[in-house]
């Protein structure tokens, strides 16, 4: 098991590698004067369509996307015991089917009632 | 010819074999493990690299044709070398960094995105015996990797400073960890029917190809994949006429043409979970397992720009509602449908429930796109309420 993860952690080198290679290397064409470099105050403002840029944009956001990420975090931690539970399925049988029909059917009265609060509507 | 169908595994012994000739046996067992881990890693490692070319290549010429134009067709016999010069141009761009971006973030996010879109492959298997390794939590390992994707774009787009970038990797954020739970929970019926986690045992057990057994699950799951992978039409976060590129908008040069491959190598690799999970991974008559596997795999990223070429984009309410009120609830009929079947029948299906299976999704298909309805889905005008909402 454990010789299987440092298969991973090589090929997590490569990974690493392979990214940061290209970006080195771009980065390096600029003293072989490959690349240009041209600097320029206009061409390091932030873009925004060619108008002049209006305050920063760390700023607050809209309270919507909070909501899905709340619901994101309830069902997807649902599914971390499904996996599990998928897995042994065959071992469970009847008594696996009804115990995770319970904990879903629990999960849906959330759902539902997020869906009746309107939470799952955009505007 | 034989030598064709075990290429792999003849290589893979006649190398260890001679490692183990010329290494003295006090380090014999570790110096081969980490010699053919490192051979075998940068011999994986070029296989995505290699064929994320074939795909952006392939992609431009069928889109091309879709829309009724060629597509690149200048640079080398048909336009084969434009990725190539296209990689080229984008290597000796100029790098320009805004002057009001976070550095450290910026600059880390390209990198960092692509590192674990390239570490799924470590477990996908392109044949019985050519795989990096068999982990045996191989599809929740998949699946771990490629939910940390949305970290990557926030990133993006945050430090960026830039409204359209931050408004793209806000929208991105939503529609990523939204298309994450049907996605995820869509496995969940594979994975019963397997009783394993493991990518080869799943290869293993399908003799009839899972999208047959599990056409429910194969649809929710396409679906899911297409908006994990920001395509049309879920590619809302890029709409040009009004974000202009979402995310990675004030990117240029390496770092721009990062997050652009990354996407395509996303797509791979997306392709190659589909292909081992629902199209039965290496199997296939005559030809050597590693191209059936390749082949597979291009088969369904054809599919992918098909899906992107044909549908229009949706707006973001009905990209939202449609994951949790459509996938949603299909995922979850689904695994309860797949969980009493594998009750039923716990040593293997039949043929014939194919038949009923199609059936069963056919129908549940129709009956939720009756209870499927948008508020003023019939309407032909904008409602207002949406109107300068982001």
């Amino acid at each position: 098991m454990l010789k299987d993860f440092g298969y991973i952690g090589i090929f997590l080198l490569f990974a690493i590698a392979i990214p940061a290679g290209m970006l080195l290397l771009s980065w390096a064409l600029t003293f072989v004067r490959v690349r240009p470099r041209k600097p320029n105050p206009v061409k390091y403002t932030t873009y925004e369509c060619g108008m002049q840029t209006i305050g920063g944009s760390w700023i607050q956001f809209n309270f919507r996307y909070y909501l899905y990420a709340l619901l994101f975090v309830v069902f997807d931690i649902e599914t971390v015991f499904l996996y599990p539970w998928a897995v042994y399925f065959k071992q469970l049988k009847l008594f696996g089917f009804i115990e995770m029909l319970v904990f879903i059917l629990i999960l849906l009265v959330a759902f539902v009632y997020a869906w009746k609060k309107k939470a799952l509507e955009w505007s | 010819m034989d030598w064709v169908y075990d290429l792999f595994p003849k290589l893979h012994a006649a190398i260890e074999g001679w490692l183990r000739s010329i290494l003295p046996p006090s380090i014999e067992s570790a110096g081969v493990y980490i010699v053919m881990g490192v051979l075998s890693a940068f011999l994986l490692i070029n296989v995505p690299l290699i064929l994320v070319m074939v795909l952006i290549y392939m992609e431009r010429r069928l889109l091309g044709r879709f829309q009724h134009r060629l597509g690149p067709n200048r640079v080398g016999w048909q336009g084969t070398l434009q990725v190539i010069a296209d990689g080229i141009k984008l290597l000796t761009k100029e790098d320009i960094i805004p002057a009001n971006v976070d550095r450290w973030v910026y600059n880390l996010a390209p990198v960092l995105f692509a590192i674990p879109v390239l570490l799924v492959f470590a477990v996908v298997p392109f044949g019985e015996e050519i795989y990096l390794t068999d982990l045996n939590i191989g599809i929740l390992y998949i699946v771990a990797l490629t939910a940390t994707s949305t970290i990557f774009v926030f990133m993006a787009g945050w430090a960026s400073n830039n409204k359209y970038s931050l408004i793209g990797a806000m929208r991105s954020v939503a529609q990523l960890i939204s298309y994450e739970v049907p996605l995820v929970l869509s496995i969940v019926g594979v994975v019963l029917v397997v009783g394993s986690l493991s990518m080869r045992e799943i290869v293993d057990k399908q003799s009839i190809p899972f999208i047959l057994l599990q056409p429910l699950g194969f649809l929710v799951f396409i679906v899911a994949v297409s908006a994990e992978l920001n395509r049309s039409p879920f590619d809302l976060l890029e709409a040009e006429s009004e974000l202009v590129t979402g995310y990675h908008i004030e990117y240029s040069g390496m770092k721009f043409g990062m997050f652009y491959l990354v996407e395509y190598i996303a797509g791979l690799a997306y392709s190659a979970v589909i292909t081992t999970l629902f199209l039965g991974g290496w199997k296939g008559p005559i030809l050597p397992q590693y191209v059936w596997f390749v082949a597979k795999v291009l088969l369904v990223f054809a599919v992918l720009i098909w899906i992107r070429a044909t549908l229009p984009r949706v707006r973001i309410d009905q990209i939202m509602g449609f994951a949790w009120k459509f996938l949603f609830p299909l995922a979850l009929i689904n695994i309860f449908i797949t969980a009493l079947e594998v009750l039923l029948w716990p040593e293997g299906f039949p043929a014939w429930l194919v038949v009923v299976n199609l059936g069963v999704a056919l129908g549940l298909l129709v009956v939720m796109q009756v209870l499927f309805r948008f508020p003023g889905a019939t309407r032909h005008v904008v409602p207002q309420a949406l109107v300068g909402r982001g």
